[in-house]
């Protein structure tokens, strides 16, 4: 990504980025541009770099973020009605360190409100177009993050991630799209949705630039008592020789290492081949066929240069997807029991008294998904059905985490679609909150069990429409699969 | 199972909504499509399986019960709210 310097300045990027948005205004990437508090910020970094003085990692980058990560500029509505009129009193950790390290946020992106959805359609600023056909869906709920990448607006976005919201809008807009381990990165000052389940990652354009923002983003977190050690970065030693190996040699030998010693959770075989697996129940008429067509053209590169394909029986993963469809709404339903009217965001007129208030403000701050899972959340956990569903769905839960943990002992990486299917058309599952749900698949089985998943872009459909596929590695493998991806890279 | 218009109003009372005529048709049908798909866990095996809540890798996280700055003060809190009065949020009567 480009970094400011004394050729090129802060300034220069940030008023380039913000000139984009504002051309690519009729896609609805953003509920908020920061023009003046970006442009002053790149300002403050020119002039360290006049001075001389020392700069961050991501000095004067322009950056989107998702408008669900808390921070004073601009309000944080997680595109949802009940918070407008939210400015934060505090910033997310992740975003503290992103600005630390010199990164300018340009604006803050639409999303399915409070990430509830696939499409970004569900948000209350109305829907954002894809990046390559404007009659066809974002993906979500991390749309608008992905288009800002994919239109080249911005070097990176963030994203967040419970069950697909950040690999499924990437592969539809054809940009790298991470969900790390569970507690890789702080969820401290982001709009909670499934506390099980949420994860912090990223949009790019290059696996490089992923790298980079996990190192700078990752790690444990007093405020967050979820997050993990920091083992991202001390596993960046042991492997930065072979990082900078690939950089200066720019193809990949055969021979050389491709994983390194560092993930010695998934590494049996030897140094050079790897292990890929492919889920044999993934592989089916329900997904499309251009997409199950470049999983194997994948999988003829890698063996090409030299990596074993092992075909995997995952058969609980056919229950992840309602068993995720339990457990969340389950997580949804507690978490958004705080939207209240009462302390901060909107407030319903007119109520006669506090309980009409409360009810009153809900009704007309959420949108109808919204309620849909606190409904099915309360339902789930209520007396005479916990049993049937919620702690079903656990065990389900337990018998995923073991699948994967199993497969891991036969492959190091896994390699699958992310949705069965490509953008699909605006309008078309709006209506049908299942075939909605259905979107999610593939990508829902990963938060369940906590394992990194990173969107690839995997080519386009014959009418132009990209595909992703989603490299998928065992807990705290994020570094080496960032790395791993590089195999998996083509000219177009 | 049958997902009656009661069901709807249990639920939508759980959840602190009001809802309307119209809008309890529509959850009747949208709930009941969803809760018949989830139902199909009910084909899973899950005797002698212990259940899952969280996937981090720790039991507890100890630390001192001790008060920490905070980035946010009272004012800035109170600010948010749509009526203060007297250091206090204001609000429509209780009972």
């Amino acid at each position: 990504m480009k970094i400011a310097n004394k050729k090129v300045t802060a300034e220069r990027l940030v008023k380039d980025a913000l000139a984009k948005a504002k051309h690519f205004a009729d896609y609805n990437i953003f509920t908020y541009l920061n023009e003046e508090g970006a442009l002053k910020r790149a300002r403050e970094i020119d002039a360290r770099i006049a001075r001389g003085e020392k700069v961050g990692r991501l000095a004067g980058v322009p950056y989107a973020l998702k408008d669900n990560f808390l921070s004073p500029e601009g309000e944080t509505t997680a595109s949802a009605h009940i918070l407008q009129g939210f400015t934060a009193p505090i910033t997310a950790t992740a975003v503290k360190k992103l600005e630390d390290e010199g990164a300018i946020m340009i604006g803050r992106t639409n999303l399915d409100a409070f990430a509830h959805g696939s499409s970004t359609e569900n948000s209350y600023f109305g829907p954002t177009l894809n990046a390559y056909d404007r009659e066809r869906v974002a993906g979500g709920s991390s749309g608008g993050s992905a288009v800002a990448v994919a239109l080249d607006i911005v070097e990176f976005a963030t994203g967040t991630d419970t069950g697909g919201s950040i690999r499924q809008p990437a592969s539809f807009n054809g940009v790298y799209g991470l969900k790390p381990t569970y507690g890789c990165v702080s969820r401290y000052g982001v709009v909670a949705m499934a506390s099980s389940t949420d994860c912090i990652g990223f949009f790019t354009k290059t696996p490089e630039d992923m790298d980079l923002l996990m190192s700078v983003a990752s790690g444990r977190d007093p405020k967050d008592l979820t997050t993990l050690d920091d083992y991202y970065n001390v596993s960046s030693n042991a492997e930065s020789d072979d990082s900078r190996a690939f950089a200066t040699t720019g193809a990949i030998d055969e021979a050389s290492p491709v994983t390194t010693g560092a993930s010695e959770e998934a590494n049996e075989a030897s140094d050079s081949c790897v292990r890929i697996g492919i889920i044999k129940e993934f592989d089916n008429d329900s997904v499309d066929k251009e997409i199950r067509n470049a999983l194997k053209h994948k999988c003829e590169l890698l063996k090409s240069k030299g990596h074993e394909i092992v075909e995997l029986e995952m058969p609980a993963l056919k229950y992840a997807l309602a068993a995720y469809y339990i457990i969340v709404p389950a997580e949804v339903a507690s978490n958004l029991s705080r939207y209240d009217g009462v302390r901060y965001g909107f407030r319903s007129e007119n109520s006669e008294d506090l309980d009409a208030l409360y009810s009153n403000t809900r009704d007309e701050g959420f949108m109808p998904e919204n309620k849909r899972r606190i409904m099915i959340g309360n339902f789930v956990l209520s007396s005479g059905f916990y049993d049937a569903y919620f702690l079903k769905a656990a065990k389900a839960r337990t018998l995923i985490v073991k699948e994967y943990e199993k497969a891991f002992k036969q492959c190091d990486y896994i390699l699958t679609p992310v949705a069965p299917n490509p953008a699909f058309k605006l309008g078309e599952k709006v209506n049908d909150p299942v075939a909605m749900y259905l979107e999610d698949v593939m990508s829902v089985p990963l938060n369940l069990a906590g394992v990194p998943g990173l969107t690839i872009p995997a080519g386009k459909t014959k009418t132009g429409l990209p595909i992703g596929l989603q490299l998928v590695g065992p807990r705290r493998s994020d570094k080496s699969l960032i790395e791993f991806s590089k195999e998996l890279q083509e000219d177009d | 199972m049958d997902i009656k218009r009661e069901d709807i109003l249990h639920l939508a009372d759980l959840s602190n909504f009001a809802v309307s005529e119209g809008e309890a048709e529509s959850l009747q049908k949208d709930l009941q499509s969803i809760i018949e798909y989830i139902s199909q866990l009910d084909e899973l095996d899950t005797a002698d399986v212990e259940p899952t809540y969280q996937v981090f890798e720790m039991e507890n996280v100890w630390r001192e019960d001790e008060i920490l700055p905070q980035e946010a003060d009272r004012e800035a809190l109170l600010a948010l709210t749509v009526e203060a009065k007297d250091n206090q949020i204001k609000v429509p009567k209780v009972l």
